[in-house]
This record gives structure tokens, C-alpha cells and sequence, in this order.
């Protein structure tokens, strides 16, 4: 076929992407520079890098930049080694694997919202939830988890959608393991723990690699977990860039410093993802 | 113990800790499902009710308060209908970049992966003051749109995936017997590629369905899908957890089940056929 054709085919989707990216992006650049408040419409005189001044001495904002590496590396850190040590674990058969692996996979489906209402609710309530009850019975305080240890609640909600995925790949993958290695190496007299880290683990390196990659786009972007449950708070104790941003400009109407962060979290964004892109880049054969 | 003892206990103990294992994670799905059968006063006793009337009232209050099938609705229309529309952009692209492979290929796949990266904040404000200025806030057109842009790049490269898989003799052999490049794809590659288009698409309704960012920050009541309709029960206006149950089992449900049949499909599509 034809090369014209083929650019044919392929325009829509990169044009489409093109403008996806390029229009917005260079409004956020432009609102960035301006002062813009939807409270005073028709003051939008030229500020220079106020807005940025204005957002880098927000209060807010260093809590928010180490939170939101804080979410992303203990979430990455706990769905990949559970993840690894779990799915280790159950790749073996059982009586029931089916049903095990539907329960396993379920609360990747939950929505966001619904997922931190149940954990909200019915798991950390002081008073009426299931932690607060198992507490109580082991004679112990129970805990305010929200208020007390709000990033940590955030970072179990997350958790818990994200490990079933991370099992499930790591299941699938395993399923391709070479058992006859597995077997000459046992009758070398390999321990467990052998297998496990001179077989299993370098059988995993790359579908570590993808889960790493897919979590990041979607941890540095976790937003409705934290407007459910926390709102940001305490203080800002969990508010990460993106709910800082919302903050800005949804609920204080500044444009123009909102453009600013969100310019900020897009450059953060690309430093986490120039090494994870390159990362995966070699790893994948296209 | 003999060796077989031995390899039947193996087996019983990875079974048990599976077992254990899932029912704790599945635990506040199923705790979620129970309370929806509660009253109001069952669902906040403790120590927690395990045994006792179940009642439908709160599906009736939910519907009646919130018009859960209005919002069901929306979640439909815009998860079916930028999965339709990402599907017809993204098929001519992956087919063409996995069986007409250039030198660019790569980069460009590459460079569609790294518009994932760009964060939804970055561009909240300008998206929101764009469909603010066009009439656009709270509407259906807004998210099929956003949808589309947004999953379009994982689309294509699922597609690509797969595509790249086929075995490229048949085509060949297609060609020798005189088919057109037309006929190649609609007799050839289509009917080859059901399941891979079939599972692309169950990702991509997935992914809708559960979008929280933009459905939160764009709708308000008349578009709003299941997601943004369920935040508004987190107002802490009196405890109604039953109630709350009851919205959260009929917005999670249909993809629930949904993802129960796929999840297979959906490992390999999230992971861009790198896992299999």
C-alpha cells in the first residue's frame, strides 16, 4: 500500500491527539501568565510569573508535591511487592481458582467514588465501622482514620484498587513461566526462595515494568478518592497537585495561578515520565 | 508423610491462604452489597448484623431520590458512545501502523503513550472555561468528547497490539487471489479481529464508566453518570449508609459483572498485549 494512504489512516488519531494536547496545553500556558480571576472578569493584565510565585509560596503546595510522590511510591511499592509475593503464592492450583481470581480482580471495577465511600463509611468510620469495631473487640481505641492518619486512608483506598490489577498481571504472567525450568532447577535441590528470586522475579521484570508504568499515569492523577473522603484535609494533609489545582481554580476561581499548577504537574509528570517512557520504550518490541 | 501427602497438603495450604486472601479484599464489596439490604438502623449497629430481613426499600429511595436510572443512563451513553467513536478513529490507525510498519511507527506510538502522561489538571482550567464559553458544562456532548481524547491513545495501541499478531501470510494470500486493500480489511482483518476489537471496546466502557475526574468537575445534575451522582451521597447530611449501599451496588454492578467475563482480555489490554 501506499505510504499516502497509510498517513491517511493514521491522521484522525494524531490529529485528534495533536489537538487534544496543543490547544489546551497552550491556553494553560497563556492563563498562566495573565491575571485571570472568574470573580473579576475583564482585569486580565500581563502578570510575567506572579501566578507561578503565587502558586510555589501557596501554603499548600510543598505539602501537596511530597504528597503526591508519597501516594505514588507507597502505592507503587505496595501493589508490586504483594502483588509479586501473592501472586507467587496462588499460582498454583486450588480447589475454587475461578472464583478466587473473579473475588481477587472486583475492586479494580469499583468506581473511584464508590470506593472511597465504603472505605470512608462502613470501613473507618470511628464509631460505626468495621475497623472501629474489630478494634473495640480486641480492646483497643479505635481509630479516627481520616482525620488521624488521612494519606495513609487515601493510600489504602488506592491500594486497593490497584493490587488486584498488579495480582492479575502478575498471574497471567506467570501462567507463561517455563515449569520445566522450575522442575530441573528443583531437582538441583533449589530451595523456594530460589526459584522465587533467580526464576520467578526476572520472569516478571517486564510485566513489573508495565504495572509500574500504567499505575504511575493513573496515581499522579488521583483526584476523586481524595474530593470523596478527605477533601484535602486536614489542613492539607492530603490534598496532592491535582486536588490543589481543583482547589484553585474550582473553588477560588483563580485561573490564572490554577494554570500555573497545572502547568507545574505537567512538568512533573514528564520528569516521572521521560524515565518510565524510555523504561518501557526498550522493553516493548514494536 | 509420603511425597504425594506432602503435595496434597501443598495444595491445601495455597488454597486456604488464596482463599483468605480474596475474601479480604472482596470483604467491603460484599460488606457494601449486604448493607444495601439493611434499614437504616441495621446498617450502623454494632457489632454488625449478619443476620436479618433483607428489605428493597433503599433501590426505591435511591431511585426516587437521585433518578438513579437517569444517571445510569448518561453513564451509558457516554462510556457506549466515545467507545464507538474512539473504535471507527483508532481501527484505520493501528491497522495501518501494524501492517504497514514505517520508520516512525515507533515514535509515533511512543508519543501517543506520553499523551497519557499530560496530567487532567493541566488542562482542567482551559477544558473547563472552553465548555463553559460553548455551552458545554453539564452536557453529554462534553464527556463523549473528553472520553474519546482521553482513551484514544490506549485504544490504539491495543489495537496495534493485536493487529500486529495476525499472521501477516493470510494477507498475502488475499492479495495474491486479487483482493483490494478494501477487501483485505472488511473480509480479512475485521472478521479475524472480533475478539481483539470486542475487548478493546469492553476496556475502554470499563475506563468510562469508572471516569471520575471530568464527570466530576464537568456535570453538575442533568449529564452527570453514575460516578458524579454517587458523590453526592458523601455529604455527611445524617448517616444513610443503607441508602449509600444501595446507589453504590446499582452504579458498580453492571461493570462488576461485566469485568467478571473479560477480565482476561482486559489484563492484556490495560498492559498493551505486554502480558499474555
Amino acid at each position: 500500500m501506499k505510504r499516502s494512504i497509510t498517513r491517511l489512516l493514521m491522521a484522525p488519531s494524531v490529529i485528534m491527539l495533536l489537538v487534544w494536547m496543543i490547544i489546551p496545553l497552550s491556553m494553560t500556558i497563556y492563563f498562566s501568565t495573565i491575571r485571570y480571576n472568574l470573580l473579576y472578569p475583564g482585569q486580565n493584565n500581563f502578570v510575567g510569573l506572579m501566578n507561578f510565585e503565587f502558586f510555589i509560596t501557596d501554603p499548600g503546595f510543598f505539602p501537596a508535591v511530597s504528597n503526591t510522590l508519597i501516594l505514588l511510591l507507597s502505592v507503587l511499592i505496595i501493589t508490586v511487592v504483594l502483588g509479586v509475593m501473592l501472586s507467587a503464592l496462588i499460582d498454583k492450583p486450588f480447589f475454587g481458582q475461578g472464583i478466587v481470581r473473579v473475588l481477587l480482580i472486583s475492586p479494580f471495577f469499583i468506581m473511584p467514588t464508590v470506593n472511597a465511600l465504603i472505605w470512608k463509611n462502613m470501613m473507618m468510620n470511628p464509631v460505626y465501622g468495621i475497623f472501629a469495631w474489630i478494634s473495640q473487640s480486641l480492646g483497643l481505641e479505635p481509630i479516627d482514620w481520616l482525620s488521624s492518619y488521612p494519606l495513609m486512608s487515601v493510600i489504602i483506598m488506592v491500594s486497593w484498587q490497584w493490587l488486584p490489577f498488579a495480582i492479575l498481571v502478575f498471574v497471567t504472567a506467570l501462567q507463561s513461566q517455563d515449569t520445566e525450568q522450575k522442575e530441573a532447577a528443583q531437582m538441583d535441590g533449589a530451595t523456594g526462595w530460589h526459584i522465587f528470586r533467580y526464576l520467578t522475579i526476572p520472569h516478571l521484570a517486564r510485566p513489573i515494568a508495565v504495572v509500574v508504568m500504567i499505575e504511575t499515569i493513573f496515581l499522579l492523577a488521583v483526584f476523586a478518592e481524595i474530593f470523596v473522603s478527605t477533601g484535602g484535609g486536614p489542613g492539607y494533609d492530603s490534598t496532592n497537585l491535582a486536588y490543589l489545582i481543583y482547589n484553585q481554580a474550582l473553588l477560588q476561581y483563580d485561573v490564572g495561578v490554577a494554570s500555573a499548577g497545572g502547568l507545574f504537574a505537567v512538568l512533573l509528570a514528564n520528569i516521572v515520565a521521560f524515565f518510565l517512557i524510555r523504561a518501557v520504550g526498550k522493553n516493548l518490541t514494536v | 508423610m509420603t511425597l504425594n501427602q506432602q503435595r496434597k497438603l501443598k495444595t491445601i495450604i495455597t488454597g486456604l491462604f488464596a482463599w483468605t486472601v480474596a475474601l479480604v479484599l472482596f470483604f467491603p464489596i460484599f460488606w457494601m452489597f449486604i448493607t444495601s439490604f439493611k434499614t437504616e438502623l441495621q446498617a450502623i449497629s454494632i457489632p454488625p448484623t449478619l443476620v436479618f430481613e433483607p428489605t428493597l426499600d433503599n433501590f426505591r429511595v435511591v431511585q426516587e431520590r437521585s433518578d438513579y436510572l437517569h444517571h445510569a443512563w448518561n453513564s451509558v451513553v457516554t462510556s457506549f458512545g466515545s467507545t464507538i467513536i474512539a473504535l471507527i478513529i483508532a481501527v484505520p490507525a493501528a491497522y495501518s501502523m501494524a501492517f504497514f510498519p514505517g520508520k516512525r511507527t515507533k515514535d509515533i506510538l511512543l508519543w501517543m503513550l506520553s499523551t497519557k502522561m499530560l496530567p487532567a489538571v493541566g488542562v482542567l482550567v482551559p477544558i473547563y472555561i472552553l465548555c463553559r464559553d460553548y455551552g458545554l458544562l453539564d452536557s453529554k456532548t462534553a464527556l463523549v468528547i473528553i472520553f474519546t481524547l482521553m482513551n484514544l491513545p490506549i485504544i490504539v495501541w491495543m489495537l496495534f497490539s493485536y493487529f500486529k499478531d495476525l499472521p501477516k501470510e493470510i494477507l498475502e494470500a488475499a492479495r495474491m487471489d486479487g483482493a483490494t486493500p478494501w477487501d483485505e480489511v472488511v473480509k480479512v482483518v475485521l472478521p479475524l479481529s472480533v475478539g481483539a476489537i470486542s475487548s478493546t471496546a469492553l476496556l475502554s466502557i470499563v475506563l468510562c464508566w469508572n471516569e471520575a475526574f471530568w464527570s466530576l468537575n464537568l456535570t453538575a445534575s442533568d449529564a452527570a453518570p453514575l460516578t458524579a451522582m454517587i458523590a453526592s451521597y458523601s455529604s455527611p447530611e445524617g448517616l444513610f449508609w443503607a441508602k449509600l449501599s444501595a446507589a453504590s451496588t446499582l452504579a458498580c454492578a453492571p461493570i462488576v459483572i461485566f469485568g467478571w467475563f473479560c477480565q482476561k482480555q482486559l489484563v492484556q489490554g490495560l498492559t498493551f498485549g505486554a502480558v499474555k
